[in-house]
Order: structure tokens, then C-alpha cells, then sequence
């Protein structure tokens, strides 16, 4: 990939329009990045977009911020990181200033209510597309330890509502014991 | 002296919240309320409001309203880099760091325990999307569920999203706003 003045146009565009479509934060863009990203451009492997979007979670801050930055620094490095995050804000930034000026008059606006409803039904169809998408490749590798994670941190999430971040440092813990060998040297030096 | 206070309080926001926007609410909430008092508590709940009805990430609308509120054009420019600069620091160091010793066990076992866990949290941040979108009335628990209160437009526009998306592999922004456009001839036009 060549990074010249059209590419960074493309990142710019891309993270521009991402940040200004998607209502509802985080969790919505993160999903639609997944999808422009991993399968539209091809500019990222799936696995990588999850280790990028798992790190971006486990730092501070607005999670599409997070994920843009890590995203633009993986594609083009500090300067793209620079590209994505000015794509990401500029949005919120224009729309808001826009509408607090006319908040009063937009508030109890029948069309608008009604573009609104309509657009979160499509929000709703999208993110469904996403996670189907995302189990199947979970499953599809039938590795017992990922779907017993995605299980159990599923169910912490949903019924236990216990904090995003804490699931990511409990799961991270875990993978690196389980996965790296940290508990076969552990054992080890025991014996 | 405000601009510096506008700065100083969303570079807390943005270096306290973790685990994304709704983390960031009670957040905001102290900083620009309690310590500050820039807004009153009707004005905290319009912010959240026009968040949810905006696209962007929560914590960015946050800062653009307040600043705009506290200090004009200029002070919600102030806002929103105070709340994304941790971000930047604290990003781009994980990112140069996991770049760097990505091949490391360790690190790969973090994030083999990461992935799977990032997939449920977002699926769980999909159905509370998912009951926005579906149900006519705020839905705190699935238990007590009515047939009723499904919304069957949201319903129908759901599943022939899902199709296309499916099918067709349709580009998200053009299903949100075509589902937009399907919303307003439905609600403001018929119903």
C-alpha cells in the first residue's frame, strides 16, 4: 500500500464518515471499522482488527478514539494515527456545535424523531450482521478455551453487568497464563 | 482561565474513563456539574439526549456541547482535545509497544485471551442496541417482555437489513440511511 497524499485522503474519508453515521458510541463504530476495514479495504487481517480493537479497550478514553488511533498508527504510523483521529472527531464536533444551536427546535420534531427511529432499526441490523460474523469465525476455529471465554465473558457482561474494562484485565491475565506457558514454567520451577 | 479549566477537566474525562462512553457519563457528569457547574442538571440530560440521537462517540458530544456552552467554537475545540489527548499518549504507546514485541508469548497470550472476551462485549453493547431499536418502551429487564411492545416496523426493517447486509454485502452507511429514509416515510408520513 502506498502511502500517498490519496491514501491519507482515504483514511481521512473513511474515519470521517464512520464517526459521522454511526449513532450510539463506541460499540457501534468499533464493529462498523471491523467491517470497513477487514473486509471492504482489506487493508487489515481479522485477527489483527481484534487484537487492535481488545488494546484499544484496555486503554482509557473513548473507544472509537482508542481504536481509530491504533488503527491509523498500524496503517501509516504516527502521521496516520494523526489522519484517523482528526477523521474521528471532526465529526462529533461539527454536528454538535449544529445542533445544540438548534436543540430546542429539533427536540420535539416529529420527522426527525422519525428518520431517527428508522435509522436505529438499521443500526441495530448492522451490529447483528457484525456479531454473527465475529462468533462464526470464533466457533469455526473450535478452539475450546476462546469459546468458553466468549461464554463466560458474555455472561459477565450481560447478566452480571460487570465493567468492560475489568472483563478485558481478567481475560488478558488468563490468556497469557493459559497460552504463553507462563503456568508450564510456573510448574516447573516447582518441581 | 475557562479554556484551561475546559481542558484540564476533559483531559480527566478522557484519561479516567474506561471501558467507553457510558463509563464516561458519571465522569462528566462530576466534572461538569459538580466541580464546575457549567451546566445545570436539565442541561446534563438534554447533553445526554442529543448524545444518543448524534452520531460520534458519547464522551466527543460531551465535550463539544459543554465547550460550546462555556466557551463557544473555541471551547469546544479546547473540549475535545483535552478529552482525546490521553488518549493519543496512552494509545499510541500501546500501539508502538505492541508492534513492537507483538511476537512475544506473552503478548500473544494476552490477546488469545483478549479476543474472544472482545467479541461478547460487543455483542452484549448489541443487545441493548438491539432493544433500543425493537421495543417501543425502555426495556430494563428481558424478563417481563410483551409481545406488544415490540415495534414490528423496527422488527421488519431489522430483518430485511440483516438480509441485505448478508446477501448482498451492502455497505452499513447506505443500509443506517436508507433505514432512515424507510423511518421517515413510515412514521411521519403514514403512521
Amino acid at each position: 500500500m502506498e502511502k500517498n497524499l490519496k491514501f491519507y485522503f482515504k483514511l481521512f474519508i473513511t474515519t470521517f464518515s464512520l464517526s459521522a453515521f454511526t449513532i450510539g458510541g463506541g460499540y457501534v463504530i468499533v464493529p462498523l471499522m471491523r467491517q470497513k476495514f477487514v473486509e471492504e479495504l482489506k487493508w487489515i487481517e481479522e485477527e489483527e482488527m481484534l487484537n487492535i480493537v481488545a488494546i484499544s479497550q484496555s486503554a482509557p478514553g473513548p473507544i472509537a478514539v482508542n481504536t481509530s488511533i491504533m488503527t491509523g498508527y498500524r496503517l501509516a504510523g504516527v502521521l496516520g494515527a494523526f489522519v484517523s483521529i482528526l477523521g474521528t472527531a471532526l465529526p462529533p464536533l461539527i454536528i454538535i456545535t449544529v445542533v445544540s444551536k438548534f436543540y430546542d427546535a429539533i427536540k420535539n420534531n416529529s420527522s426527525v424523531n422519525a428518520v431517527l427511529l428508522g435509522m436505529r432499526a438499521g443500526v441495530a441490523a448492522v451490529i447483528i450482521n457484525v456479531i454473527i460474523k465475529m462468533v462464526g469465525d470464533i466457533l469455526k476455529k473450535k478452539n475450546l478455551t476462546s469459546i468458553i471465554i466468549m461464554v463466560l465473558s458474555f455472561l459477565a457482561a450481560v447478566v452480571f453487568n460487570i465493567n468492560a474494562a475489568l472483563i478485558i484485565v481478567i481475560c488478558g491475565v488468563f490468556g497469557a497464563i493459559i497460552y504463553s506457558g507462563l503456568l508450564y514454567k510456573f510448574k516447573g520451577e516447582h518441581k | 482561565m475557562t479554556y484551561l479549566q475546559i481542558f484540564v477537566s476533559f483531559f480527566q474525562i478522557g484519561l479516567f474513563s474506561f471501558g467507553g462512553g457510558y463509563a464516561a457519563l458519571p465522569l462528566i457528569e462530576n466534572q461538569v456539574i459538580d466541580v464546575h457547574k457549567w451546566l445545570s442538571l436539565a442541561e446534563f440530560a438534554d447533553l445526554i439526549t442529543i448524545s444518543q440521537m448524534t452520531p460520534g462517540p458519547i464522551a466527543l458530544n460531551a465535550a463539544t456541547f459543554v465547550g460550546t456552552r462555556v466557551g463557544g467554537l473555541l471551547g469546544a475545540i479546547v473540549a475535545t482535545i483535552g478529552c482525546i489527548t490521553p488518549s493519543c499518549i496512552i494509545v499510541l504507546m500501546l500501539a508502538y509497544l505492541y508492534y513492537k514485541y507483538k511476537n512475544l508469548s506473552t503478548i500473544q497470550g494476552v490477546l488469545n485471551g483478549l479476543r474472544p472476551a472482545v467479541v461478547s462485549l460487543i455483542a452484549s453493547a448489541g443487545i441493548s442496541i438491539l432493544a433500543l431499536a425493537l421495543f417501543k418502551t425502555e426495556v430494563t429487564t428481558l424478563l417481563n417482555v410483551k409481545f406488544s411492545d415490540i415495534n414490528i416496523v423496527s422488527l421488519i426493517l431489522i430483518v430485511i437489513g440483516v438480509f441485505v447486509l448478508k446477501k448482498y454485502k451492502s455497505n452499513p452507511i447506505h443500509v443506517i440511511m436508507a433505514s432512515g429514509v424507510v423511518g421517515f416515510i413510515i412514521y411521519a408520513l403514514i403512521l
